[in-house]
């Protein structure tokens, strides 16, 4: 059998692969390709990597925190040699072939430079108050930023929409170590690369345009998302599950499945994650209430594979009501809400009060339309909006939630799998 | 090499204003004699950076640099040929204590005694080099196998690919047609097993050997020697060595023969999915009783499945197993009506459609149902008794065949029963009485239908094959890590990690391929796989102190030490993750890495300036676990949280690797409390090293024995389980902590 032991190589030795999206996915891509002898760029749109996982309390089923992960896997991009990590760059045309492929990306300025040291003094003295995008909207910032406390790159960022710019400068001023350009400029970077792996990730399906459960007319009704960040302790509570309207504590919830999901008016498909989700979020709440009663409304539950075993143990919750059925519509009362839903096995319509109200919304694939391919316009979708694993060209690669809904453990997977059809593509 | 040492002292980020630099400087120069000693406005710049790089130029090659936390500007102090020595004063020290106070003073100080200490101890490890096979084993030929074989071939490696039966294919190559795997997820799709054979066969670079199994296999990463059994007729045994391996082999359908309930071996006409899938290749089904066709066909989900008497996990195909049979029996004869009786049909993502394109079929119905018993009516007709169903009432559905929708059952081997069952074989053998032959006899009476059941056959200490997890799956327990292994260099891939689908099991190979493609690699190397990766520190054993004990053994989680007859352990390298449980566990303390080390840390412990009893000033020691608690107190100092500044902190590997002498040396040298924090244990373990976290938690128990030996308050050892995100609840257990310690009082031990 084959042997190696001396021309050990210190870089890489299996050529080139670009990464789109720095949430788990492009994350875990990055970092095995790179394992595996792989150079690798890493293009993210955002100002910090992480994506939808840095924004998560914990991950089912072992009620763990995502930084844990995260903690090793920045650990290995800081420590790499062979990973290059681009932030607020957005991939704009793949050119090429298998195996010979030519990349550009925009990089977006941030406005604080590599010596920023996180010191926090420009935030002190920044005149202007932005809403968090981090934290859905919930709370603000101010127009210069660190995205979050654990974020990967640990620097401060401009929000440029926001910033009153040069004619306001007092952040430069504050900066003890020159950190801030004001002037940065749109900039292109130009890559060459073997494969790419295309990550890009998901987006929480816009629960306004779901008809009759209210979202945006009562602060009461929030959607799965915004309950992660409500649960965390780096949350715009600190952790604290409260009512939004009045911040008063929470005696009876309503999660309602499938909020715009398995539906031909909204989203066809099934997200895959939502009930597990959910049923996470009911341990969330029953930790901090123990007495609090919990309804949830669902068509099916679905906790495949051995995520069973999180379903069964939920189940032994007495406060803790599986109804099977949609909800229909969420009424605002004089008296709170009113959750209005029949169900299914009793053939009934029932009719729950909640003072808060969780609306499980589906994960819809992010929009990958500034991406162009040579000669063929965009990345090929099925009829969901979900990348399609066949691509216009067969060095480009589709993982994670840009292929379909799933969850972490399967991203990952995902993931690193995809890093092996890349190699397929790797000279050396 | 002369290690050469300079102390580096940033005044940027609050440190300048709110620590009395000459004071801090002056513990370097004239406490600790460090010759050279430089502070700077802003370290991690240009400037500062150019400094130190300058003074490595004339020969400093153990820089200490007292600035920001060690995970940040990693790059910034990095210098070639340095081991660089970080000091935290800005998380640690100023942004989590009152500025220009005495005892953040003090705080400060101390660290950079600590980091000292550590700076004249630690070397830089120098990687451990072997020959190593860049070859992969993949065990078992199915999708999940061939894919493993295919990928990894296809990125340039030799593959030897083992099946035990005589086809290549597995289970997916009895089965004609597929669940849909890409858009636009409708019909069934045909399978494309015989291609991937085809390719599998036809590479150079995969050596095949079917009828086949594994005699033995022993060694390390890089370096397995495995020995080959091929039936064929004539038994033949082949000798190869290959660099990692990957563990496709698969499952087995749940045994129906146990669903008696649901008719199965009573009325003939009852058939589960595999035998419905095999009718279904070669045409419209037929009754097994008198070979008429079927025509009034009822599919039970969950056979056995989600049930506390049987299986209790959802095997998470066979929903769609169930609906693809469904569209396909209507195919082949547009007369039959099906009828699906299900708990929660469990169609994800857009398999939404593929379940949708039965529902709009008019004579497949689909009933939520909760399915009592089958029996038999006249003529063989299977009858299902089942309740709570949509239309809200008991229902009774006659039915020409019934399927009964069976899970999957992973084909491992469980490696640590395994070998439980041989060490009880042979106390048997030895004749041993009373308790001892006892208890063995009660292993064998257990584990003996496991006899002869290896797959691997690993001459592992630990056990011949992987260890298992909850219902025998070989799988990691990480969300974020799901290829991570206890044996290094072999990874679980396909149905026999998880209930899945070909596609999943096929993507599964490809990942499970690329991490034995990682092994080798970073063997090669001479560098750590996951989680410590690119570590190149290793164990050190120093034998001649050894008692044979065996602790080290039977602790490393990840079976690296095998034990010579006399129980001498034997270290396997290329096996270790670098996570210095067996350093912890070892109660000689002959065990030791370069950079990390039972003398190292208690260099740190002792370096500590502990006042006495007299000054009021309490002190603390706190071991943390570098992943998650020393993050979480980074982050609390970022968000400026306050905590008591009694409390000197070391990060550890693991708390597994906190070696009970470390407790000895601090009581002794007069600190007043420990506290460890670390990740949660139990079930739901967050520790990367597995048992880390419990190990020490039995660990303290012995402690909590000394102590009382001491006649000191138990509670000045305190253990704790943290998050990483659980920055907020950390200064309130260092200062709750700090508070009792001051109740109790001082160490009588101090000053002794």
């Amino acid at each position: 059998m084959s042997a190696a032991t001396d021309g050990i190589p210190v870089v890489g030795n299996r050529g080139k692969v670009l990464v789109i999206g720095g949430g788990i996915t492009g994350i875990t891509a990055a970092i095995e390709a790179s394992e595996a002898g792989c150079e690798v760029v890493l293009a993210e749109k955002a100002a910090y990597l992480g994506g939808r996982v840095a924004r998560m309390n914990q991950y089912f089923p072992k009620m763990c925190p995502p930084q844990c992960g995260l903690e090793i896997n920045l650990r290995r991009f800081k420590t790499n040699p062979l990973i290059r990590a681009l932030t607020l760059a957005d991939v704009e045309e793949i050119r090429g072939t298998p195996g010979d492929y030519h990349v550009t990306i925009r990089q977006h300025p941030r406005g604080v430079t590599e010596k920023c040291t996180t010191c926090g003094a420009c935030v002190d003295v920044c005149p202007v108050e932005r809403a968090d995008e981090f934290n859905l909207g919930m709370g603000t910032t101010k127009a210069i930023y660190l995205p979050y406390e654990m974020a990967y790159p640990l620097r401060l960022a401009i929000d440029t929409e926001a910033c009153l710019g040069t004619e306001c400068g007092k952040c430069v001023t504050a900066c003890p170590f020159d950190a801030i350009d004001l002037a940065q400029k749109d900039e292109t970077v130009e890559v060459d690369v073997d494969a790419v792996i295309v990550a890009t990730g998901w987006e929480p399906y816009e629960a306004t345009q779901i008809e009759g459960l209210g979202f945006g007319t009562h602060p009461d009704i929030v959607t799965n998302v915004m309950m992660e960040r409500m649960a965390s302790p780096m949350g715009p509570t600190d952790g604290k599950i409260v009512k939004p309207s009045d911040g008063g504590p929470v005696r009876s919830v309503a999660f309602v499945q499938c909020a715009g999901s398995r539906d031909d008016n909204y989203l066809k498909h099934c997200s895959g994650v939502c009930c597990m989700g959910s049923l996470k979020q009911t341990r969330y709440i029953r930790e901090q209430y123990p007495e609090a009663e919990i309804n949830v409304f669902y068509i099916d539950l679905r906790a495949p594979g051995r995520l069973e075993d999180f379903l069964q143990a939920q189940q032994e919750d007495e406060k803790l009501h599986l109804v099977k059925g949609k909800v229909a519509r969420i009424d605002v009362t004089d008296d709170g809400l009113l959750v209005q839903a029949e169900d299914v096995l009793s053939g009934t319509r029932v009719s729950r009060a909640a003072d808060l109200v969780v609306l499980a919304t589906g994960i819809v694939p992010s929009d990958t339309h500034g991406i162009r391919i040579e000669g063929n316009g965009g990345l090929a979708t099925d009829a969901h909006g979900f990348l399609t694993r066949a691509q216009p060209s067969a060095g480009v690669l589709v993982a994670g939630c840009a292929a379909r809904p799933t969850d972490v453990a399967t991203c990952v997977r995902d993931a690193t799998g995809a890093v092996m059809n890349a190699l397929q593509f790797c000279t050396e | 090499m002369d290690r050469k040492l300079a102390v580096y002292v940033c005044k940027g980020c609050d440190i300048g204003a709110s620590l009395d630099i000459d004071a801090l400087k002056d513990v370097a120069t004239s406490e600790l004699e460090v010759e050279l000693c430089r502070e700077h406005e802003c370290l991690c710049g240009a400037g500062g950076r150019e400094l130190i790089r300058q003074d490595v130029l004339e020969g400093v090659n153990a820089p200490v640099v007292a600035a920001c936390s060690p995970r940040l500007m990693i790059d910034a102090f990095t210098f070639d040929g340095c081991r660089t020595e970080r000091v935290n004063l800005r998380e640690h020290v100023v942004w989590s204590h009152e500025p220009n106070d005495e005892d953040t003073q003090m705080l400060a100080e101390d660290y950079l005694r600590m980091g000292v200490a550590r700076a004249r101890k630690a070397e830089l490890p120098e990687p451990f080099h072997e020959e190593v096979d860049q070859t992969i084993l993949v065990v078992g030929g199915g999708v999940s196998g061939m894919s493993a074989a295919l990928g990894a071939a296809g990125a340039g490696q030799d593959v030897v690919l083992v099946e035990k039966a005589e086809e290549l294919g597995g289970w997916m190559g009895r089965f004609k047609r597929h669940i849909p795997h890409e858009a636009p997820y409708r019909d069934p799709q045909p399978s494309n097993i015989d291609e991937q054979i085809a390719k599998v066969r036809g590479h150079q670079r995969i050596q095949v050997h079917t009828d086949t199994t594994i005699e033995k296999i022993s060694g390390q990463p890089g370096q397995f020697d495995v020995t080959l059994h091929t039936n064929h007729g004539s038994d033949t045994t082949t000798s190869l060595r290959v660099g990692a391996i990957v563990q496709a082999t698969g499952w087995k359908p749940y045994d129906a023969t146990r669903l008696g309930h649901l008719g199965y071996g009573a009325c003939p006409n009852v058939i589960t999915n595999v035998q419905m899938e095999e009718q279904l290749a070669s045409g419209p089904p037929k009754r097994p009783s008198d070979g008429k066709p079927a025509r009034r066909i009822a599919f039970i989900q969950c056979a056995g499945s989600r049930d506390k008497d049987h299986l209790p996990y959802c095997s998470a195909v066979c929903c769609r197993v169930s609906i693809k049979q469904a569209l396909t029996v209507r195919e082949l004869d547009p007369e039959a009506e099906v009828y699906v009786l299900y708990k929660d049909i469990r169609t994800p993502g857009q398999y939404e459609d593929f379940y949708r394109r039965a529902q709009e079929d008019s004579a497949i119905f689909f009933t939520k149902a909760e399915v009592e018993g089958v029996g038999e009516a006249g003529d063989h007709n299977p009858l299902v008794r089942a309740k709570d169903t949509l239309v809200g009432e008991d229902i009774q559905l006659e039915a020409d065949l019934v399927v009964l929708a069976t899970g999957m059952v992973p084909a491992a081997a469980d490696g640590e029963a395994l070998r439980r069952l041989a060490d009880a074989k042979a106390v048997v053998a030895k004749g041993e009485a009373g308790a001892q032959l006892e208890a063995a006899k009660e292993t064998l009476a257990s584990l003996s239908h496991m006899d002869g059941g290896e797959i691997l056959n690993l001459t592992y200490r630990q056990g011949p094959d992987l260890p298992v997890l909850k219902y025998d799956f070989p799988d990691s327990h990480f969300i974020c890590f799901p290829y991570e292994t206890r044996r290094t260099g072999i990874y679980a891939a396909g149905c026999v990690r998880a209930p899945e689908d070909a596609m999943l099991a096929r993507e599964d190979g490809a990942g499970a391929a690329l991490k034995a493609i990682q092994t080798v690699r970073l063997a090669t190397r001479g560098e750590a796989v996951h989680p410590r990766w690119g570590d190149m520190s290793y164990p050190d054993f120093n034998l001649q102190r050894c008692t044979q004990c065996k602790r080290c053994t039977e602790e490393c989680p990840f079976g690296t030490l095998n034990e010579d007859v006399k129980g001498t352990p034997q270290l396997n390298a290329i096996r270790c993750r670098r996570c210095g449980i067996c350093m912890g566990a070892c109660p000689e303390r002959i065990i030791s890495f370069k950079d990390y080390s039972v003398d190292i840390v208690s260099s740190m412990i002792k370096a500590v300036n502990i006042p006495d009893e007299f000054d009021e000033k309490p002190r603390l020691l706190g071991l943390l676990c570098e992943n998650d608690a020393y993050p979480a107190l980074d982050t609390a100092g970022l968000k400026r949280i306050r905590h008591s500044a009694n409390i000197r902190f070391i990060p550890v590997r693991c708390l597994g690797s906190i070696n009970t002498v470390w407790i000895a040396d601090a009581l002794s040298r007069g600190y007043d409390g420990i506290l460890l924090v670390g990740c949660r244990s139990g079930d739901d373990y967050q520790c990367h090293f597995i048992r880390g976290s419990e190990l020490m938690q039995t660990r303290s128990g012995n402690i909590q024995e000394k102590l009382k030996q001491l006649a000191l308050e138990e509670e000045r050892v305190r253990l704790e389980q943290l998050a990483i995100n659980e920055f907020d609840r950390l200064p309130e257990i260092i200062n709750e902590f700090a508070a009792q310690i001051d109740e109790i009082g001082m160490n009588p031990f101090k000053g002794f």
